[in-house]
């Protein structure tokens, strides 16, 4: 098994002023996996995705110390181009966001940012991009619609196909399911499990099922602690923190 | 519970009441802006009328030709918001999306001021400083001409332009702006790409409000522009339709000729007004998805 570390954290503490959310964690992320983040609300696994590609930076209370390596570069220092990085680690939120715009100009946003106009370029990447999170045949013959008609699951992946569209080398995905109906949540988990041939994913999410189903590594999160992580089916069948056992016996959460 | 009923009832009546107030007050100025403005029109004949180039309304040959005061309230608003709109937008961008809190804060109270100036405030310091200005600086015989009121005007309608603008890109989802920002786009990439399209039919609200107040200003325009009955040109004296009414009100004779006039005047400016609003709506939400 090649597990290649893609992102490594080091003693990383964030506070958001006073507070510390997270406190002190060491983690190690593999390449073309999937990691899935859990614990009850607030213990600081949103949090810790968000500091992966500095989207906390958006909050001017929080500060940051210790260490994050993406391919053996701390990405905390100050010097970091941060869109650069972003365009790396790419991002889907928890509600699904597309800009009020057409399907295409959706899917086109992030390459024509990056200095990509050309037509024919455009147009192959997004087809590749929709294909790529599976939406390619719903949408084909009304790419120039507004994107705000689609339904919350189809506007879910027509975000992942857009964060694609910049060819990432990481996905987080912070709750991606959680506003989407059990089909439509069915049918991004069956896109995760494609997506990690080519992608690395981190997911955050609040359903331990999920995590159970799709992830090949878990990470459990208490009150800004990493408690315990390891492979997925080990953490689920043999817990080896009592906390780790009680959240996922559902004693709390 | 009946007379929670009544009043529910009651109150509803008191809503239909007050809504009816404005509309009604609508229909009324309208229906009597066409009865008191069409007999001139139709005397003086409307194509005399709309595109004569003379005005002498105290001549004994009398000449009511209103074209050079169309087209100097057309020239003051577009002046006014070719400077207006850059400056406006721009600077709700900067309140709304750039300017740390403590000096939006600061800023914000200023402009709502700007709101609050009387017109003829405005007037008088155009007319004290601004129109002296125009001429040192152009070397021109007398400041008062188009462009001094162009650019009173466009402080005018900066304030309108400002807050509706600001508002609606404040009203601007933050996920719109997170995931501009989680592909790599720089804020300012993002309040470009995203915010202000988003934000687009406010902002077109902001520049319908300031088009409609440069238009319908009076009071300033009339201290710095001259107000000679002249075809416009940026250094002429002008007089724009509502300084035409508002400088001649005051002596016509009752049922005489020119007072009739005026009130045509009053009616043209009335539907221009419409235009404009309708018009530009038009022309600036087109490829507005929907």
């Amino acid at each position: 098994m090649s597990n290649n570390i893609i992102l490594q954290a080091k003693d990383l503490h964030l506070y958001y002023g006073q507070t510390e959310a997270l406190k002190g964690i060491d983690f190690e992320i593999q390449e073309k996996k999937i990691t899935a983040l859990i614990g009850p609300s607030g213990c600081g696994k949103s949090t810790f995705l968000k500091t992966l590609n500095r989207m906390n930076d958006l909050i001017p209370s929080v500060s940051i110390t210790g260490e994050v390596l993406f391919q053996g570069k701390n990405i905390l220092e100050k010097d970091v181009d941060v869109t650069q990085l972003r365009r790396q680690i790419g991002m889907v939120f928890q509600k699904p966001n597309p800009f009020p715009m057409s399907i295409y100009d959706n899917i086109a946003y992030g390459p024509r940012l990056h200095g990509n106009h050309s037509r024919s370029e455009l147009d192959e990447l997004v087809e590749r991009s929709l294909r790529g999170a599976a939406l390619w045949d719903e949408v084909k013959d009304r790419l120039k619609k507004s994107a705000m008609g689609l339904s919350g699951g189809q506007q879910q992946r027509l975000c992942i196909a857009r964060a694609l569209a910049v060819q990432p080398d990481v996905l987080l995905m912070d709750e991606p399911t959680s506003a989407l109906d059990p089909g439509s949540t069915l049918r991004i988990e069956d896109l995760m499990a494609d997506l990690k041939k080519d992608y690395t994913v981190v997911i955050v999410t609040h359903n331990m099922q999920q995590a159970a189903r799709i992830s090949d590594q878990t990470a459990f999160f208490l009150t800004g602690n990493l408690v315990e992580y390891g492979n997925t089916g080990d953490l689920f069948a043999n817990p080896k923190d009592k906390k780790t056992e009680d959240y996922i016996t559902g004693r709390f959460g | 519970m009946k007379v929670k009923q009544q009043v529910e009832r009651i109150m509803n009546a008191v809503f239909l009441l007050c809504g009816m107030v404005s509309i009604a007050a609508v229909a009324l100025i309208t229906l009597y802006m066409i009865w008191a403005g069409l007999p001139a029109i139709i005397e003086v004949g409307p194509v005399d009328f709309l595109f004569g180039t003379v005005w002498k309304s105290t001549a004994a040959d009398p000449k009511f030709g209103i074209l050079p005061f169309i087209l100097t309230s057309v020239w003051g608003m577009v002046g006014a918001l070719l400077l207006g709109v850059p400056v406006g937008v721009l600077t709700a961008v900067f309140l709304a999306k750039l300017a740390p809190e403590k000096l939006a804060n600061l800023v914000r109270p200023a402009v709502e001021l700007l709101a609050g100036i009387p017109s003829v405030v405005y007037g008088l310091i155009g007319m004290i400083v601004l129109v002296p200005a125009v001429m040192d600086f152009f070397k021109l015989k007398s400041g008062s001409n188009l462009f001094s009121a162009i650019l009173v005007l466009t402080i005018m309608v900066l304030p309108n332009i400002i807050s509706v603008s600001e508002t609606a890109l404040r009203a601007v989802p933050k996920e719109y702006e997170e995931a501009s920002l989680g592909l790599g786009a720089t804020w300012i990439e993002t309040v470009f790409r995203v915010s202000i399209p988003a934000a687009r039919s406010g902002i077109v609200a902001g520049i319908v409000l300031g088009a409609g107040r440069a238009v319908g200003e009076a009071m300033a325009v009339m201290m710095v522009a001259g107000n000679v009955a002249n075809m416009p040109g940026l250094f002429k004296s002008v007089r724009f339709l509502t300084t035409a009414v508002a400088s001649e009100m005051s002596y016509a004779a009752d049922g005489s000729l020119q007072k009739q006039a005026l009130f045509s005047i009053g009616l043209v400016l009335f539907v221009f007004i419409m235009l404009i609003n309708w018009g530009l709506h038009k022309f600036l939400k087109r490829g507005e998805d929907q």
